[in-house]
């Protein structure tokens, strides 16, 4: 008898999930990877009581999703198709002559090492923050949008404070309305994209009837928790001398420049702020991946253009649960069709692939409305730090552009060591990238995170199960 | 880097200078340079005066620009890792005095003087004073903007011009053409597409590097500290994957591991057996790097010519035109000794090392 093929899947989210469950109903043994403690990803983290508390009646298919996925995800692995290794940060996805090893570091200290072998892979590494730096974000009190988020998923001992929202993105709205609902009091959100922007995209945006509700749900929200919605406006700086004492909020005009005379002082404890997400790609590169700008490019069946390798959720581009579990369920089906043999038949996905259409349209119209201010790197003052890992300033970063002849950002932080640090330059990239004048591009990662010399020393001598 | 020093050095003999590049500044194999400034690795011969003069004018220049390009004097130790290899180390060392090298035998007791985190049990070594380090994109900016040349990024040469009698005029770009009497080809590993445009053979051909460098540590690395096979490595025509360790701390705080050499053409691919035994190498050399974490690794092409040697000086092929490319994994080292004979060649001044063995049209024959 031969063995079932086996198919590794990096990060246990909703596409991450979606994917084990169908290639583990088409026959195939699979590996699900994933560096937390339970599965879930970001999206699903939340204690289930309060996120059904908090979610409007629209998101509840999602919970329900939820549930359905987590039942799959336990009856698979009960029955030995799905292996679950939780706690595993995987550094490197290696392609062998016979297939892949996925190499890992194990639980919290991520000093021990384990591999899985398996004859193909599938990606599903979702996304990560984007924040564009302005003066006084360092100061204790500034928090990202997400890491706001994950306040609220824990002890929620953040009521009687005052918060100010602000940056870009559809993230803001649960952010203001969640901390609103944990007893914080949000003065005010501040969204750089302006109303006009969402009138000019109103008919892509219409099309989404559950996406509009829940838009509306959450103004209602706003609403009703007294947030002051200031949209076209960015927040100039944070001020405060030991930590947050206030923020400077500006009106935006319409070339994206701060209106003069438009600044007004809000005093908060609190700011939540994020420009958006950005794709994570570190594996998908190493292993040769080619990339549709930043994100890993994928044919209709979520294949990569590397043989054995597949890629769903915002790894293949940012565009929220929803669309994740439509192209994991179909990634999972291809990988389990085509480790087995068969080609995969036409309405083997139909209905995730009317979904996946719909939200592509719908994310890439959200996309156009909500940017940063179109000159916020002139918000950057020369001793705002933009790095803060090798704590690398705005002027250090123009001297190395107009004096010394960098001209990307690779030169740049070889002249400043800026993205040299910890998060190598997943933080401080968009914005040296801008500083620089010139687009965002992939940084090239070969490790997805810091890997023992040692372990590295050892990298594919272990014994595989 | 060997751009910016020749563009440094012939400023500085009163000549104009228009630098012109592709891309940015540093944007080439000098960025993904470890900045080494070595003479320990070189046999008595033409790259290893190259190399003496060369580590002179950079202790010159770090007068100037030490602290900004990051210049330490550290100095090499390169290790045997067998009795024979210490004996074959030494022997070597012999010869390299003889030229003029700093190269003292370092008995196996002592090494922990030298090295205090060095494994146990290993038989001796040669420390050379003489070597050094930069940082290598740093250098390079620096230079170049005290240089006072125009800067040229983002300028992409199509054609070498020249007059009906074949000498060169200047050099055509994707943006305008620029005029000038001598036109210094120091495009490093694409030397030969350019030289290629003024109508010659340089046969520079890519040998793939990769470097690993390790989370920021308190200084436990002193010198550059390398093994002994490193040597046999740098001058091997292999195209196969050889990797020696090369390991040392740096101002900023990592450590730089090295030196892998592969002939792969321009491949960009990630080579995880490639850093894997980088890894060994230099955890068999330094224990304690066992728990320091590897923060990222990175690849560049060294400009390798089939002797080993730099091009350096004029062409007798085409009037006007010089090459200052080909130094493998040497260049940032050589670079101001290249600069500074290019500037003497350039103002008609007798150099003050013999440029026969360096001659751009050596490989002449191979051509044809």
């Amino acid at each position: 008898m031969t063995e079932r093929a086996h198919l590794a899947v990096i990060g246990a989210g909703p596409a991450g999930l979606a994917a084990s469950v169908a290639a583990a109903a088409g026959g195939v043994r699979v590996t699900l990877l994933d560096a937390a403690p339970e599965a879930g990803g970001q999206f699903y983290r939340q204690p289930a009581a309060e996120l059904r508390a908090r979610r409007p009646q629209a998101l509840h298919h999602q919970w329900r999703t939820w549930e359905r996925l987590r039942e799959g995800l336990r009856t698979h692995v009960q029955s030995g198709s799905v292996r679950h290794l939780t706690e595993h940060h995987v550094w490197c996805v290696e392609r062998n002559d016979d297939g892949f090893t996925v190499h890992a570091l194990l639980g919290p200290e991520q000093e021990e090492p384990a591999e899985v072998r398996a004859d193909a892979v599938l990606l599903a590494t979702g996304g990560y923050e984007k924040v564009l730096p302005f003066p006084g974000w360092t100061l204790p009190g500034v928090v990202t949008a997400g890491g706001a988020q994950a306040m609220l998923k824990g002890a929620l001992a953040v009521s009687g404070r005052t918060a100010v929202v602000a940056g870009t993105g559809p993230l803001l709205l649960p952010v203001a309305t969640g901390l609103a609902a944990a007893g914080v009091d949000v003065s005010a959100l501040v969204e750089s994209a302006s109303p006009k922007s969402f009138v000019r995209r109103s008919r892509a945006l219409a099309a989404q009837p559950g996406k509009v509700a829940e838009g509306a749900g959450y103004a209602a929200r706003l609403l009703r928790h007294r947030v002051r919605l200031l949209a076209g406006h960015t927040i100039v700086e944070a001020h405060g001398t030991e930590r947050l004492e206030a923020v400077t909020a500006a009106a935006l005009d319409g070339a994206g420049r701060v209106r003069p005379g438009s600044e007004r002082r809000i005093p908060c404890d609190t700011l939540a702020v994020g420009h958006g997400m950005l794709p994570h790609t570190d594996l998908a590169e190493t292993l040769g991946c080619g990339l549709d700008g930043l994100a890993v490019h994928v044919d209709d069946e979520q294949r990569t253009d590397v043989p054995g390798v597949w890629a769903a959720g915002e790894t293949t581009g940012i565009g929220g649960a929803a669309l994740s579990l439509a192209e994991g369920h179909i990634a999972g089906r291809s990988a389990a069709a085509r480790l087995t043999g068969t080609e995969p038949g036409p309405g083997t996905w139909a209905a995730a692939d009317r979904v996946r259409t719909r939200l592509r349209t719908f994310f890439a119209a959200l996309d156009s409305v909500y940017a940063p201010p179109a000159h916020w790197t002139e918000q950057i003052t020369d001793d705002t730090v933009v790095c803060r890992c090798e704590e690398v300033t705005g002027g250090a970063v123009r001297e190395a552009v107009a004096e010394l002849g960098a001209g990307d950002p690779r030169t740049v932080k070889l002249l400043t060591r800026a993205g040299m640090g910890w998060c190598q330059g997943r933080m401080c990239g968009p914005a040296v990238a801008g500083l620089a004048g010139c687009g965002l591009t992939p940084s090239r990662r070969p490790f997805a995170r810091p890997v023992p010399l040692g372990v590295l020393a050892r990298a594919g001598e272990l014994d595989h199960q | 880097m060997v751009g910016a020093a020749c563009a440094w050095y012939a400023g500085r003999a009163g000549l104009d200078v228009i630098l012109v590049d592709r891309g940015p500044v540093a944007g080439g194999t000098t960025g993904a340079g470890e900045g080494n400034l070595l003479v320990s690795d070189k046999e008595p011969g033409p790259e290893l005066d190259l190399a003496l003069l060369s580590g002179r004018l950079w202790g010159e220049l770090a007068r100037e620009f030490g602290d900004a390009v990051e210049y330490e004097p550290k100095g090499g130790v390169v290790v045997a890792s067998s009795p024979d290899g210490l004996v074959a180390l030494e022997r070597f060392a012999e010869g390299q005095r003889a030229a003029g090298v700093a190269a003292e035998p370092v008995a196996g007791d002592r090494l922990h003087d030298l090295e205090p985190h060095l494994a146990p049990g290993l038989p001796g070594a040669v420390h050379y004073p003489q070597d050094a380090q930069v940082m290598p994109a740093l250098a390079a900016a620096h230079l170049l903007r005290a240089s006072a040349a125009r800067l040229l990024t983002g300028h992409t040469v199509t054609d070498v011009l020249r007059a009906p009698d074949g000498t060169v005029r200047g050099v055509r770009t994707d943006r305008g053409d620029i005029h000038a009497p001598a036109v210094i080809n120091a495009a490093g590993t694409w030397g030969g597409e350019l030289a290629a445009l003024a109508g010659v053979r340089l046969p520079v051909l890519p040998r793939r590097g990769f470097v690993l460098v390790t989370e920021p540590l308190p200084r436990r690395v002193r010198h550059k500290v390398y093994a002994a096979d490193y040597v046999a490595d740098v001058a091997s025509d292999s195209a196969a994957l050889q990797t020696s360790p090369v390991v040392e701390g740096t101002a900023a705080g990592p450590i730089l591991i090295g030196a892998s050499r592969e002939r792969v053409g321009f491949d960009r691919t990630f080579s995880l057996p490639a850093v894997r035994a980088l890894a060994a190498g230099a955890t068999r050399l330094f224990p304690f790097l066992e728990r320091v974490r590897a923060m990222r690794s990175y690849l560049g092409f060294r400009p390798y010519l089939p002797d080993h040697l730099p091009a350096v000086g004029p062409d007798p092929r085409v009037p006007g035109l010089y090459h200052a490319c080909g130094h493998e994994g040497a260049g940032i080292g050589l670079a101001t000794g290249t600069g500074h004979l290019i500037a003497q060649a350039l103002t008609a001044k007798t150099p003050d090392l013999d440029l026969a063995p360096f001659r751009p049209d050596r490989f002449a024959e191979e051509a044809a």
